[in-house]
């Protein structure tokens, strides 16, 4: 690997920025009602399904519009993809392959979690935007799913549990040819196995 | 369907309009309006392009024996896609018995005549004759007569193409070879094996997952391919007449980019098992996999050349995606391309001596092709388009088939060395894409 500045705090303060991210997440789960698009994290543990997290959305805070409102629930593909893709998605910038810090709590959150059970297993899917030969692009995908993998690693996770694979441009997560789709299709998505 | 002259002019189907309306503004883009170039969807650009006129004329009850589809249309098609040959209306009732007028063929300036006739047999067979007129000389080049099946009316049309293609210009005719390409539509992929006109496609491999990358094997029985239906790129081989098919790499991480030694014993493969995507070699049965390329860098879409002892690839070893070649041995890297920041996909002419590819150059992915041969050549643009992808070369190395988009759908494209003649394949609302010629012989 040529491109792989992972540029991750020592351990020291990366246990305690862990600690910080679940704190955070803990809190945000208990103020928050079930079904809240926030997703806790634990919607995503390996076996999961991860439909679970949108269901029940009309559990919500009923302020205002009195006795006659009805909130709707959205149990289409669509809808839950959107939900939890965030929760299990990497996005890169244009021909990078550097996973950017931001995505720091959503790899370590995946690293403990392979670390807690050996058993799990997780693939790492990496896609591209639309642009250019279908085989090189695979290998762009490759490429981020395996800055991912590099990333799970060196937080923990064990090398026979998680699985670089690409998709190259084939399965874009968002259609058009323009700066605002490429980017959402720049992507490594975790997928648990 | 081929729609002939009065056909495609007479009843517009939407299909024809379209076809009509497509091929004239491509002619006015190409300063090109004569009626030839509204008529196959032949496009035809620059000048100086030297064609063989040709009249064609409607077999003999060919309406009535066979109404779903019209050979004398097929073979004018396929001569005038392959460039060298000028389709001239033909008028009247001529068969292989005919004694044709010459001066009057040749005050139609046609230079070769072609009649024949069409005969259903008692046992359902068609019976197809055919000569082939010298007009300038007034001399007889040639006749066959054939007895196939409806299911193989095609492919007597198209070896017709052959036979006067092959008489008239020295070279072998590449029309009754087969082509493989992929179609999406509905959300799902299908692997088509096809005639080289595009026509006549029938399903390989039907899949909820996307296909990609088909590579003919040389004795053109089977197709290697990777497909995403295990949700990860799985290379298989299948025999395209038994539908037999194995899975000849699925190693962790990808398994891409096949592609077959000429004798057909051995594989280029681009895995990622060691991470990274690098070249590999493995025999035909998906054993002995040894490495081909060490690189910390990006290495794929190996493809032979035709002498076994070279492999042209891709690598960004050098900061951006070019061309580069190895012996199969895996030493002596050189690499081939230099201008530019993104040059892809290359397919090496039958004779080893042209690289096709497609290269970046602004915002445009566009279709090249560099002499290999002529040291410090320059590379040479075969299209205007921006999306060209996939480029193969036809068995006899005078056509290169790619795919490109048009109209917002991918389609497919036939083009000469030379760029100047251009025909669109199929006429469908899917998105058609990764076609791979196929051999000669079927």
């Amino acid at each position: 690997m040529t491109l792989n500045p992972i540029r991750f705090a020592p351990p020291a303060r990366l246990a305690s920025l862990a600690f910080a991210v679940a704190a955070a997440v803990l809190a945000g789960c208990s103020s928050v009602p079930l079904g809240d698009t926030g997703a806790p994290v634990e919607s995503r543990t390996p076996g999961g399904g991860g439909a679970g997290a949108s269901v029940g959305a009309g559990a919500g805070p009923t302020t205002g519009g009195g006795e006659s409102r009805v909130t709707p629930v959205d149990l289409s593909r669509a809808a839950n993809d959107a939900n939890d893709a965030s929760q299990r998605t990497v996005y890169f910038d244009f021909d990078s392959y550097v996973v950017k810090d931001d995505y720091r709590p959503l790899i370590d959150r995946f690293a403990k979690s392979l670390a807690s059970d050996r058993k799990r297993r997780l693939q790492v899917e990496g896609h591209t935007d639309d642009r250019g030969g279908r085989e090189y692009n695979l290998a762009l995908g490759q490429k981020r799913a395996e800055a991912v993998v590099k990333s799970l690693a060196l937080l923990g996770a064990a090398d026979s549990q998680v699985e670089a694979v690409s998709f190259g441009k084939e399965r874009p997560a968002a259609q058009g040819s323009d700066e605002a789709a490429w980017a959402k299709n720049r992507r490594a998505e975790l997928n648990s196995r | 369907m081929q729609p002939t002259r009065h056909h495609g002019l007479r009843c517009l189907s939407w299909f024809n309009a379209w076809r009509v309306v497509s091929a004239l503004l491509v002619a006015a883009i190409s300063g090109f309006t004569g009626p030839a170039a509204a008529q196959f969807r032949v496009e035809i650009s620059g000048v100086g392009a030297t064609q063989l006129p040709i009249a064609i004329v409607k077999f003999r009850e060919e309406d009535r024996a066979t109404p779903s589809l019209s050979v004398s249309a097929i073979i004018r098609a396929d001569l005038e896609r392959s460039g060298v040959f000028k389709s001239i209306d033909a008028p009247g009732a001529l068969d292989e018995n005919s004694q044709p007028v010459m001066p009057e063929w040749r005050s139609r300036a046609a230079d070769a005549l072609v009649a024949g006739s069409i005969t259903r047999l008692a046992d359902g067979r068609f019976d197809i004759r055919f000569k082939l007129w010298d007009v300038v000389k007034g001399t007889v080049l040639g006749g066959q007569s054939t007895a196939v099946e409806a299911a193989d009316l095609r492919l007597a049309a198209h070896r017709i193409s052959d036979f006067v293609y092959e008489k008239l210009t020295g070279d072998k005719g590449v029309f009754s070879t087969r082509i493989a390409y992929v179609t999406k539509g509905g959300g799902r992929y299908t692997l088509r094996v096809a005639d080289a006109d595009g026509e006549g496609g029938q399903v390989a491999l039907n899949s909820p997952e996307p296909i990609i990358s088909p590579a003919w094997s040389p004795d053109g029985k089977q197709l290697a391919y990777v497909s995403f239906e295990k949700q990860k790129a799985v290379i298989y081989a299948q025999d395209t007449s038994s539908g037999a098919r194995r899975e000849l790499a699925n190693f962790r991480g990808s398994n891409s980019a096949p592609a077959w030694s000429p004798d057909g014993q051995t594989l280029a493969v681009t895995l990622s098992r060691e991470s990274g995507s690098q070249l590999y070699l493995m025999d035909r049965s998906g054993g002995n996999v040894r490495r081909l390329t060490t690189s910390n860098a990006i290495d794929t879409e190996p493809a032979f050349a035709p002498d076994g002892r070279g492999i042209y690839f891709v690598s960004d070893r050098g900061g951006s995606p070019q061309i580069y070649r190895t012996s199969v041995g895996g030493g002596n890297v050189e690499r081939i391309t230099f201008g530019g920041s993104y040059n892809i996909s290359p397919a090496v002419s039958p004779d080893g001596r042209t690289l096709a590819y497609v290269s970046r150059q602004g915002g445009a992915f566009r279709l090249y092709t560099l002499d290999l041969a002529g040291n410090g050549a320059q590379p040479v643009a075969l299209t205007d388009t921006s999306d060209d992808e996939s480029p193969s070369f036809a068995p006899n190395g005078r056509l290169i088939i790619y795919a490109t988009r048009a109209q917002g759908r991918d389609v497919l494209m036939t083009t000469t060395l030379d760029g100047k003649i251009k025909a669109r394949l199929l006429a469908t609302n899917a998105d058609v894409r990764e076609p791979v010629w196929g051999p000669f012989g079927r």
